[in-house]
């Protein structure tokens, strides 16, 4: 009975100890985190996508209480959470510009082909690295899905060989555009529909039909169709500003290869 | 000092927690995907195990032993090692930031980790002096960090391995650790006869 005891005081006496021990240290050691830092992250996505600049969530809660960084630079949380950062920190919320990827290739197997029956590795980044990659166009999507893994919130998927974006989804972070080897994807303005060539290819446009029945062959025609002048050449591509367009639709309906097409067609804005 | 050696060897190759005791699994599988975590984690495991070697030798001595309640060894050792990572964690906040950012996640991870726990146990068993009981847990810690390091290795290796569909993911991780862990039994009787 008395073994049985001492082994209760022991254990006891010891959580007790430890427990002194703990609370004093903890007083002692006290490191005054700043507690505007914790209500920012608690009202940040907490999808530690990087979009902001800063290495996740907590860093950039820790930097925007500091003083260090604008309280807008949150793409995934949008005007939201911007408001929400502002109501915090006193200051007053910049507006943030909300983006959306777009893929600008449509080469699907409908419209274009692999030039090889590739085996290696399952990665756009390893196949681009052997002969440009599979796909014929050596601009286009390859349809490995890179992007699609780091999309931390499906939005993107592959269908029929080609990443296709689901703009309802799509929080415009840029993941995917820094993990596209062939930048096929691009960050657009969300809130101002445009036309979007959909198409990367330099090529002539001799070459450019060999491999592709719906690139862009640089025939100009749309520049020319274009009222505003929106449409510029860049080495047999031509390129919408998106600042200058005013949506008109001319010139999509003067593109012989139908490689230009409305973007934001889902987003309700 | 021979002996020293031998219990250091014996702990990182031989006796190897992971690979030859099955120790400390769960870390072993969750953070051997990428290199830099696996080293983190083996950075925190080594600095708790031989905290823990160093603060338990001195309670199962001077206050178990005596009161003959050694086997109450197990509960009074969580109680002390979880009690002392917190410790630890809350003075490596004040004044070593820098390091606790580095092992800052890892450390409350490992608090009631089997692995830790075992080294303490098994230094008692042993019936090491204190010295000895620091070296072999450190020892231990360090073969913690060779295996998850190997393994980190051979899951980079895996990851662009065409893999069956029904092995892919945690079926061949566990068929690879079986064949890292059965190469380190070639380690058997090396301690014993080094010195010979």
């Amino acid at each position: 009975m008395v073994t049985l005891l001492n082994g209760v005081w022991v254990v006891t006496g010891l959580g007790l100890a430890c427990a002194i021990v703990l609370v004093v240290f903890s007083k002692l050691m006290e490191v005054k985190s700043d507690e505007r830092a914790e209500k920012i992250r608690e009202v940040l996505p907490g999808a530690n996508c990087g979009a902001c600049g800063y290495a996740g969530c907590d860093d950039y809660a820790k930097a925007v209480a500091a003083g260090e960084a604008e309280g807008n630079l949150c793409v995934p949380g949008g005007a939201q959470t911007a408001d929400d950062i502002a109501a915090i920190t006193g200051k007053a919320a910049g507006a943030v510009a909300k983006k959306v990827a777009v893929v600008a290739c449509q080469g699907s197997y409908d419209n274009t082909w692999d030039k090889m029956d590739y085996s290696g590795i399952e990665s756009c980044k390893a196949c681009d690295k052997f002969f440009a990659g599979r796909a014929v166009c050596p601009y286009g999507c390859m349809g490995f899905g890179d992007c699609v893994e780091s999309c931390m919130f499906g939005a993107i998927s592959i269908q029929n060989g080609v990443a296709v974006v689901d703009q309802a989804l799509c929080t415009g972070c840029g993941a995917c555009v820094n993990n596209c080897p062939k930048s096929v994807i691009k960050l657009v303005d969300a809130e101002k529909p445009t036309a979007f060539v959909l198409c990367q290819n330099h090529d002539k446009g001799g070459i450019t039909r060999k491999g592709c029945t719906i690139g862009c062959i640089g025939c100009q025609k749309c520049a020319k169709a274009c009222p505003v002048e929106a449409i510029h050449m860049d080495q047999n591509l031509a390129v919408v500003d998106q600042d200058t367009c005013i949506n008109c639709g001319k010139c999509i309906k003067e593109c012989p290869t139908h490689a230009i097409s409305h973007i934001l067609q889902k987003v309700e804005v | 000092m021979k002996e020293i050696f031998t219990i250091l060897v014996s702990a990182i190759l031989v006796d190897n927690f992971v690979l030859s005791k099955f120790l400390g699994c769960c870390p072993f599988l969750g953070v051997s995907k990428k290199m830099d975590s696996a080293l983190g984690m083996s950075g925190a495991v080594i600095f708790v195990m031989g905290l823990a070697s160093a603060a338990t030798w001195p309670i199962q001595t001077y206050l178990l032993t005596p009161l003959k309640l050694d086997y109450m060894g197990t509960i009074v050792f969580i109680l002390i090692i979880a009690a002392l990572v917190q410790l630890v964690e809350t003075i490596m906040k004040k004044y070593l930031p820098a390091l606790h950012r580095a092992l800052g996640i890892y450390l409350p991870l490992i608090t009631t980790n089997c692995a830790v726990l075992g080294v303490t146990l098994l230094n008692i068993e042993s019936q090491y002096t204190f010295i000895q009981a620091v070296v072999n847990g450190i020892g231990a810690g360090i073969g913690f960090m060779v295996a998850l390091v190997l393994f980190a290795g051979v899951r980079r290796k895996l990851e662009s391995c065409d893999i069956p569909k029904s092995f892919q993911g945690l079926p061949i991780t566990l068929v690879a650790a079986s064949l890292v862990s059965l190469s380190f039994m070639g380690f058997a009787g090396l301690a014993e006869n080094m010195f010979k």
